[in-house]
């Protein structure tokens, strides 16, 4: 018998327990490695070398390289973590957010000016789901 | 002996740093959030403050994956701001009080809390904002008006200690504090949150009702807001307004009974709800 997962009904959301930190370990120690200018540099010169340090499965491999965002954290990666690589092609938290969100960044950024996200209608799985069905 | 007079309730938003730090603090994105903190830098000169005990998160910066200590205490001789990927923060070196920390490490373990002491540590954002935004511009030469003792939490991994460990162990601070000899006023933070939620298609949660009734509960409720349920905070105030648990830590460190003295919200800051506030012991 596991831990029983009371959070997996929220929408949008990946939360980043011990499961998902061992899926993604590599994905994670590999952006964290971009926190360094040295790293950095070398990962800019040759992506594909830099990434052969790393034994990340051929998808983690591959959203990073696509710079698919989403992708990297349903496959164990963590905000924090991705951050780093976001960080490193220029991209802040409120940019990538608005990647994440598929609204865009001038999108986003308004709805944050005009008070963010409502928790009305994005608490559960479910109330998504009905949206989806009109 | 020292003893904790205050606590405060802090968001450490990295990009109010990046603000400060470019000093653009006045436009009219960032001037009503700034504009809360006049009065708490008064406040905070007149405390008089000898030691901040910062309670704050690492955001995968410092600690990387290989490693992820549930509560670590900071016990280095000083703490260097951290390059998180686009350079460290051009702001002071944290001075720790080193033997005040280490007897506070000595104190909890042998109080029940296994903490890992930390000998060699970078601080991040996490807590350097706080720093920033309650003492104002400081620039690498300078030096912080304080000592500071810092308490890592993760909160980035789930699950992150439960509010009850939280609130407990700022009671077991308080009686480390008051344990140790020398004559200080120590003032505790408590960092992080409000609501917001960084990652995924639901980025940009914010609920403001929520924050506002944790707020009111801090001076209300303390002992019933540090039992709610780490799945309250994800799904009500966004997969990283669980980094509010911090707060329980500060709140646990004071009286059962305090004055909120001052109070701060403000939406939004980058992503997030900014929230302050203040609280004294009420004294005899």
């Amino acid at each position: 018998m596991g831990i029983k997962k009371d959070y997996e009904d929220i929408p949008g959301t990946y939360v980043f327990d011990a499961d998902a930190g061992r899926r993604g370990y590599q994905l994670n120690q590999f952006c964290i490695s971009l926190r360094l200018q040295k790293n950095r540099d070398a990962f800019n010169a040759d992506e594909e070398a830099y990434l052969d340090q790393y034994s990340m499965t051929a998808e983690q491999r591959q959203a990073v390289l696509d710079r698919d965002w989403n992708g990297m954290l349903a496959l164990g990666g963590n905000i924090y973590y991705t951050s780093k690589l976001a960080a490193n092609d220029g991209i802040n938290f409120q940019g990538l957010a608005g990647i994440m969100t598929g609204m865009g960044q001038e999108k986003y950024r308004k709805m944050m000016l005009d008070g963010g996200r409502s928790p009305d209608g994005n608490r559960y799985q479910s109330e998504w789901d009905e949206k989806d069905k009109d | 002996m020292a003893r904790i007079t205050a606590g405060v309730g802090c968001s450490h938003v990295p990009a109010m740093g990046v603000a400060m730090d470019t000093g653009n603090t006045q436009d009219d994105y960032w001037k009503p959030c700034f504009a809360g903190f006049e009065k708490t830098r008064e406040w905070m000169k007149n405390a008089k403050a000898d030691v901040v005990f910062l309670v704050y998160n690492d955001h995968c910066t410092a600690f990387d994956a290989s490693c992820i200590p549930t509560f670590a205490l900071g016990c280095a001789a000083e703490f260097r701001p951290a390059d998180e990927g686009w350079g460290p923060r051009p702001v002071p070196v944290v001075k720790n009080h080193q033997t005040m920390a280490s007897h506070v490490a000595q104190s909890l373990i042998l109080d029940e809390f296994d903490i890992t002491i930390m000998n060699e540590m970078e601080v991040d954002h996490g807590l350097t904002v706080p720093l920033s935004v309650m003492f104002g511009e400081h620039g690498v030469d300078d030096e912080w008006p304080v000592q500071v003792i810092p308490l890592c939490v993760n909160v980035v991994q789930f699950p992150p200690p439960t509010g009850n460990r939280c609130y407990n162990l700022g009671k077991a601070i308080r009686r480390a504090v008051e344990s140790f000899d020398e004559d200080l006023n120590v003032v505790i933070f408590g960092t992080g949150g409000m609501s917001h939620q960084l990652q995924y298609k639901r980025a940009g949660l914010i609920n403001k009702e929520w924050d506002t009734d944790f707020l009111n509960r801090l001076t209300s409720d303390p002992v019933g807001l540090s039992k709610m349920p780490h799945v309250e905070y994800l799904r009500e105030a966004g997969s990283e307004g669980v980094e509010m648990v911090m707060w329980h830590i500060m709140r646990g460190a004071l009286d059962d009974d305090v004055t909120e003295v001052h109070r701060h919200y403000h939406i939004p800051a980058s992503n997030t709800a900014v929230g302050h506030i203040i609280l004294e012991n009420n004294k005899d």
